[in-house]
């Protein structure tokens, strides 16, 4: 951290998410992200991930601790503030999460949402300038020629481009990938996981990417972080990751 | 083991249901005794249906001026109470939506379409015609209430089955309350409230038919009068021009439902 003032990258200090009063889902996370870079967070199913992914845009609104984005604290904000600071970040979903009936040029735009009016957004008045960024990014993630078509009408694997596309759309600080893969054959997994951690990668975002296949974890991150019962069990460069760590994360060792 | 007994454990009796058909039955024939219909009384009756029927035929169209204006003003209160019932239905639905709405808003919303349901549409136009006086407003005004609590229920059960994850995604790009609700629940919803309001436009010209005969305006009072004055020509000829609308409507509506899917 060469600049005091203004911690740039995505700091997280003592997160804590409870559904239930009482019953911890995240025990305390302190994490911090630089301003660029692919970051893995592995772990088994139930043990938080998707939460702490959610937190950090506050689809799921934490119950204690500090997130900080480029600076700015975001879990007091509400409302407006809360809205302005969504759009900073992008996210893609395990299931594409498109809406199925509109058109893939729609949902492309719809990562424009945050930053147009609720009229330009109804009547689709997008700015020139947008729907040229919306081709030039339909063009990056290989589907240059389906902007009309409906969203149910596409392939996963298509449905996953348009997805990084309505993420890249919002010209984000932060992408976020919750589970992209999972419901993808692996040859698609891979050609997914190759275009988000390019396209972040020449956009200089950083990009957190929860996952289940530990071996894609290892191809595509610099860092990989490993989580279990809610809390960051292990934390370095993949090639650091030992089986004993994986043992420590997943528990039990026939598997290995 | 035995074959019945095997029987026996795959498919076990269900007593209850059985006791439920055999008190069913008897409380029917009881039913039948008390209210004094006997093959006596349906012979009778048949025979009066026939007198009935024969002063029908043949329909009189002699006085269609009266009826194409009872006709009309049915179909101009059907039209306007289907239109006013829909556009108040739309935000009553979605604050009643449990998904979407908070939940103090969403159970007094609830409320409130229950309460417009609660009351059978001519009981609310006999209300109205008592109100604010005879006419086509209080056939609107009826069937207007009527439309709202229905169409409303069905949206906000319509909204209450999409899918969230699509909602989450257009909420996590930074987007507004108004933008979720046209991008992220709007074209999940729109094909099926469509559907919604042609079959409440259909049922509102039946119904429209009628709130007349209490008072409440349209082709109903035509047809009232009629059968006080014993005009059955008169009455035939206005069940036929209602027949002919109601079928004609059916041919539209399914057009435009073949069209949107």
């Amino acid at each position: 951290m060469t600049n005091g003032a203004v911690m740039q990258g995505l700091v997280i200090r003592n997160l804590v998410k409870e559904y239930v009063p009482g019953t911890p889902v995240l025990r305390g996370i302190n994490l911090t992200i630089a301003a660029q870079g692919i970051t893995a967070i592995i772990g088994p199913s139930g043990t938080g991930k998707s939460t702490l992914l959610r937190c950090i845009n506050q689809l799921v609104e934490p119950t204690q601790g500090e997130i900080r984005l480029n600076g700015e604290d975001l879990v007091p904000l509400k409302g407006r503030a809360l809205r302005l600071a969504r759009r900073r970040i992008g996210m893609v979903f395990q299931e594409y999460n498109l809406v199925e009936r509109l058109s893939v040029m729609e949902n492309v735009l719809s990562g424009r949402l945050g930053y147009v009016s609720f009229w330009r957004a109804w009547l689709r008045r997008y700015a020139e300038e947008d729907i040229a960024r919306a081709f030039e990014l339909l063009e990056a993630v290989g589907l240059p020629e389906q902007a009309t078509r409906r969203a149910d009408a596409l392939s996963g694997g298509q449905r996953q481009r348009v997805g990084i596309a309505r993420a890249l759309m919002q010209r984000p600080e932060l992408l976020l990938a919750d589970e992209p893969t999972s419901s993808l054959d692996p040859r698609t997994a891979i050609e997914i996981m190759e275009l988000m951690t390019g396209l972040a990668t020449s956009a200089r975002i950083p990009l957190v990417v929860n996952i289940h296949n530990v071996d894609l974890a290892r191809r595509f991150a610099q860092r990989v972080i490993g989580m279990a019962g809610g809390e960051i069990v292990f934390d370095g460069p993949p090639e650091k990751l030992e089986a004993s760590h994986l043992r420590q994360i997943y528990g039990g060792e026939d598997w290995l | 083991m035995t074959a019945s007994s095997l029987r026996q454990r795959a498919f076990p009796p269900h007593w209850g249901a059985r006791a439920a058909f055999v008190a069913l039955a008897l409380y029917a024939a009881y039913a039948f005794a008390q209210l004094d219909i006997t093959a006596g009384r349906l012979a009778i009756g048949m025979g009066e249906a026939g007198r009935f029927l024969g002063r029908m035929w043949p329909p009189n169209f002699a006085r269609w001026e009266l009826l194409l204006e009872g006709l009309l003003e049915s179909l101009q209160i059907a039209v306007i109470s289907s239109a006013l019932g829909i556009l108040l239905a739309l935000p009553l639905g979605l604050m009643a939506a449990r998904n979407l709405s908070p939940w103090p808003l969403a159970m007094v919303t609830r409320g409130f379409i229950a309460f417009c349901r609660s009351l059978h549409y001519v009981i609310v136009a006999i209300l109205f015609v008592k109100a604010i006086g005879f006419g086509a407003l209080a056939g609107v005004a009826a069937l207007t209430i009527a439309s709202m609590g229905f169409i409303a229920k069905l949206f906000a059960e319509a909204i209450e089955e999409i899918s969230m994850k699509q909602v989450e995604a257009i909420r996590a790009t930074g987007a507004g309350f108004g933008a979720v609700l046209i991008y992220g629940v709007l074209p999940q919803v729109a094909s099926r409230f469509v559907g919604f309001s042609l079959y409440q436009l259909d049922s509102n010209l039946r119904n429209s038919t009628l709130v007349g005969i209490v008072g409440a305006g349209g082709i109903g009072g035509t047809l009232f009068a009629a059968f006080k004055r014993f005009d059955y020509d008169f009455v035939a000829a206005i069940l036929l021009a209602i027949i002919a609308l109601i079928f004609l409507a059916e041919v539209i509506s399914g057009r435009i439902r073949a069209l949107l899917r």
